[in-house]
This record gives structure tokens, sequence and C-alpha cells, in this order.
């Protein structure tokens, strides 16, 4: 199930958006790891088995800070959606309107995730329809990182 | 120990004056902020009849950047025995500071508390642009890759949540941008008097971010603005009709600020439980208020602010949602009665805190006949938030 942007595919937003790093506490650093191998890895308590996004110290649930990370299947459905048409950046000058969607992913305790929804920016969206994930590869920043997009597969 | 009725602050704090400065588009102060600040703090105890150098304590919020050593310094303050700082960002301590101010009050750590807020976002950083550096680094890396940056975007996704969990249309929300517009005509203060507001003009403006139009967000200005407390007993010596505390309440819903937008309960201004909690200390209910001052960063923040408070249910959210409700005197719920944010100026919501005590004193632009309580609601969707009652009379 997993999907690749095509080669030679430019990537959803202009170059010189901020680029993903983990905090000084690498507390993010496995979730882009997987990313790099186009997997999407979430935070899973080893001792309750919930599931934890975003990521922390403590497990919410259980207080354990016995806190593994696990892959899941990278599907969703969206939650909720936006369509920004001001700028809020010098990279956006040229590229409004365009589409964050809020993805939930119901197989792993319906944590959600941001991400941009491939397509048309001016499409309809509908809230509850199937998305999969679109690992989005930028290998020539330094370092190298690759992002989570997605596309409708079945609309709600 | 464990006798809960004492533990209040109802009717044992008083706010006697209220300072503010000009008000200014973004950029266009043209003192310092720090100065300004100074002004606004001044004005209040001139207001309230107090010499400035009687404050002893200093409460704020959302980082200000002026803090009380300097300010205590600045003014010869003699014994500065409190300051405070309210945690978060947005407007969510509006109502909060003032609550550190009346809990100041009431334990006797100091006797004269001013909260403040300055702001001159022309001489310092903008709210409402996404961050310019080339890293997103932590949880901020969930989101700003995305093009998830603005204060708008980031509460777009929750006001789009709940409008389609409860069928509510963009009607809804222009009747939130038409009351702070249509109350700022009669407002000389404000930034925006002069500016009236049509349906047209709301729909036919543009996107900022889908579902907002530009009439949904907020101002960016500059100014400062103040408001003085002390305790009952001393303000029977200063000039003015106290506006008394009832409660103020703060505080952050079962894990709001979950990183990546993952809060539990999704679609909320976050005022659940602390709505609940200041209706009890007040000991007043949602019918009992005469007029209410509501914080929009975005008009869909207001939107669930209302219901959250008790004033609305979310299936009534299209009927409820009118002009005529909002519009003081004789709406159901008077909104936003100076202009507010979106109209009079984006004082980070402590000018709906003097607008709240100007309505006690009979002296607001847009006067509620004879109003006993009135209510401020401060930051929605931000964690923390906080809201507060004023009354007439200390019970």
């Amino acid at each position: 199930m997993t999907s690749t942007v095509e080669p030679g595919t430019e990537p959803y937003l202009p170059p010189g958006m901020p680029e993903p790093a983990p905090g000084g506490d690498g507390l993010e650093a496995p979730y882009w790891e997987g990313t790099r191998a186009h997997e999407l890895r979430v935070q899973r308590c080893n001792a309750c088995e919930t599931y934890q996004w975003g990521p922390e110290w403590v497990c919410h649930a259980c207080l354990s800070f016995d806190l593994g990370w696990t892959t899941v299947e990278p599907q969703g459905r969206v939650y909720s959606w936006e369509r920004p048409w001001y700028p809020v950046h010098p990279a956006l000058k040229d590229r409004v309107p365009y589409l964050i969607v809020l993805v939930e992913l119901p197989h792993a305790g319906n944590i959600r995730m941001v991400g941009n929804l491939l397509g048309d920016p001016l499409q309809e969206v509908v809230i509850g329809s199937e998305v999969e994930a679109v690992f989005e590869d930028h290998d020539e920043a330094d370092p190298p990182f690759t992002l989570v997009q997605w596309r409708v597969t079945e609309e709600g | 120990m464990g006798d809960t009725g004492e533990r209040t602050i109802r009717g044992k704090v008083a706010i006697v004056g209220i300072g503010e400065t000009t008000y200014y588009k973004r950029g266009a102060a043209p003192d310092a902020e720090f100065k300004l600040g100074l002004e606004a703090i001044m004005r209040a105890a001139d207001d309230a009849g107090l010499p400035v150098r009687d404050i002893d304590g200093f409460a704020s919020f959302s980082n200000d950047r002026n803090d009380p050593p300097r300010i205590a310094s600045a003014l010869g303050i003699r014994d500065l025995k409190f300051s405070n700082m309210f945690w978060g960002g947005g407007g969510g301590g509006g109502s909060g500071a003032i609550g550190n101010a009346a809990a100041a009050i009431v334990s006797g750590y100091a006797d004269y508390v001013v909260a403040y807020r300055s702001l001159a976002q022309g001489q310092f950083g903008r709210f409402g642009q996404g961050s310019q550096a080339p890293k997103a680094a932590g949880a901020m890396g969930f989101t700003q890759p995305y093009g998830l940056m603005s204060p708008a975007q980031n509460f777009a996704m929750r006001v789009r949540r709940f409008m389609h969990q409860h069928s509510v249309g963009q009607e809804a929300l222009r009747a939130v941008a038409m009351a702070s517009y249509t109350h700022a005509q009669t407002n000389p203060r404000a930034v925006m008097h002069g500016r009236p507001l049509t349906e047209e003009d709301y729909d036919n403006s543009r996107w900022i971010v889908e579902p907002f139009h530009l009439f949904d967000c907020c101002q960016e200005n500059d100014g400062a603005a103040a408001i003085l407390l002390t305790t009952p007993e001393r303000a029977r010596d200063l000039q003015h009709k106290p506006a008394y505390l009832l409660a103020t309440a703060q505080g952050s819903d079962y894990r709001q600020a979950a990183t990546a937008h993952n809060a539990p309960d999704y679609a909320t201004s976050n005022f659940k439980t602390v709505a609940q909690r200041l209706y009890e200390m007040a000991q007043v209910a949602p019918g009992d208020v005469d007029v209410l001052q509501s914080y929009e960063n975005f008009t869909g923040g207001v939107m669930m602010s209302i219901v959250e408070h008790g004033f609305c249910d979310p299936v009534d959210v299209n009927d409820f949602f009118t002009l005529d409700n909002f519009t003081a005197p004789k709406g159901k719920l008077p909104l936003n009665t100076s202009g507010g944010n979106l109209a009079e100026c984006y004082m980070h919501g402590l000018e709906l805190v003097t607008e709240a005590v100007k309505q006690i004193r009979g002296k607001s632009p847009n006067q509620i006949p004879d109003a006993k309580v009135s209510m401020v609601t401060s930051g929605p969707m931000v964690q923390p938030v906080s809201s507060m009652i004023l009354a007439s009379e200390p019970s």
C-alpha cells in the first residue's frame, strides 16, 4: 500500500519551506527515520499498547516510560481540512491556495497527522474520505528528509 | 482547613481603575511598546484616583515583553510584592491575569495589583505570519513543512471540524463579525470606527484560510491596556463605582495541548471545564449574564466559546447566531460591545476586560441599561484559556 511520489515530480509545496528537524532531545527522531524508509512509525506503549501521537516521553494512558515505536499502515481518513489562501510564508507567495488535511488513523487508536492533500487544490474535500500516505522525498536537503502527504482513495 | 466555602475570590476583589492608550493600527504607534505600557498603567491609577506608586503588584500574560521589575523601577514603585506571568500564548490569559491578580489580593500578597498588556507588533514580530526559520524543530516539524504555520491556520482546522459535526453554516461566523463591526461604529476609540461592515462586504471578502474570511480574523494592533484591582474595602476610598469579581477560572481540558492536532476532544474552544468552574464560583447561570465580551482571535472561536459557556446548544448555532441577537442593547446576548479584537483593537483581549468594566459603570459606547453581570471569555482554542464574571454588587 506504500505510495511514493513519482520520480521527477515536484514536491507539493515550493522550496524554501521550513524543513523538519528533531528537537534537541531527539523525541521525534524515530518518526523521521521511518519516513526516510517510507514507513509510518508512531509511538506505542510497550506496557499498555496505547498508541500515542505526537510523541512524548511518557505514556499518557499508563504513565510508563517504556514507550516503543511501531510501524502502522499508512492509511487513514480525513478528519478535518483547510484551504489557505493567504501566503503566510514568502515561499508560498505563488503557491496559494493549497490544501492541508488532518488525517485520523482508525487502526492506530485514532491518532491524527497533518499533511497536504495531493491533487487539485480547489477540489472539494469530504470529511471521512479514505486516504493513503504518499512519501515525498527531499533528497537534496541537508540533511535529507521525507514528508508524508495524503491522497484520496475513496470519497467518504 | 478543607472549608471550601472560603476558597473563593467571589466578592473579595474589585476592579477600580482602567487605563488604555490610543489604539493604533499595527506599526502606527508613535511610542515605544514599553512607554505605551507605562501610559496605560498610569492611566489606570489616575482613573482610580490612586497614586501610581501605591501599585505593589503586576500580572500579565502571553509572554509580555515588559517585565514588572523594569516597570517598577521605571515608575519608582517602592515595594514590588507580586509579579506574575500567566503561561501560554494567544489571549488565553486575559481573564487569567485578572484572576492571578485577584488571588494575590485575596491571599494578602499585595494590595493594589495591575493586570496589563502592552503590544507594538510594528516594533517586534507579527502574529499573523509564519516562522521564517529554516528548520521546524520538534513538534513544529509535524505542521510547518506542510504550510500550517499561522494562528488562523492552526484554528481553522478545529472550527471546520465543529462546523462539520454540527452542520453550522458560514452565516454563524458572519454574525460574530457583524456584531463587532456594528458596535465599533458608535465607539470613537475603535480602530474600525467609521468603517462599517455589510453582509455583502463579508461575503465578498477574500479567504484567509477556509473557513475564515478576512473579517473572521482579528486585527493586529499597537497599544496598551491596564486594569487595577484591590479589595472592596480599599475600593471605597477610590473614585469609581467598583466592578466586583464574582469569579475567574482558568485551565485546559484533557490533553488539549497534545501535539500535531491530537487533542482527543478536538472541535472545542477548550472552555468545557473552565466554564463549569467559573459558574460554580460565581454562583450565576448563563441566563443571568447581561453582556458578553468573547475573545475573537477568529469568529469560529467565539462560536465555540458561546456554546461551551452554555448560552446556546450546538444544534441551535445557526438559529441563535444572528446580528440581532448579538446587538446592544436589545439583543438576547449583546456581544463584544466595544467592537472587540475584530473592530476596536487587538489588545490581546485586555480591551475586552476594560469594556466589561465600562458596562458595569454604565459608560460603554453601547451600554446595556442597568447591566449587573458582565462576562469575559479569553483566548478560545489555546491552552490554557480563562474567563471571568464581573458584577455591580459583591454578591
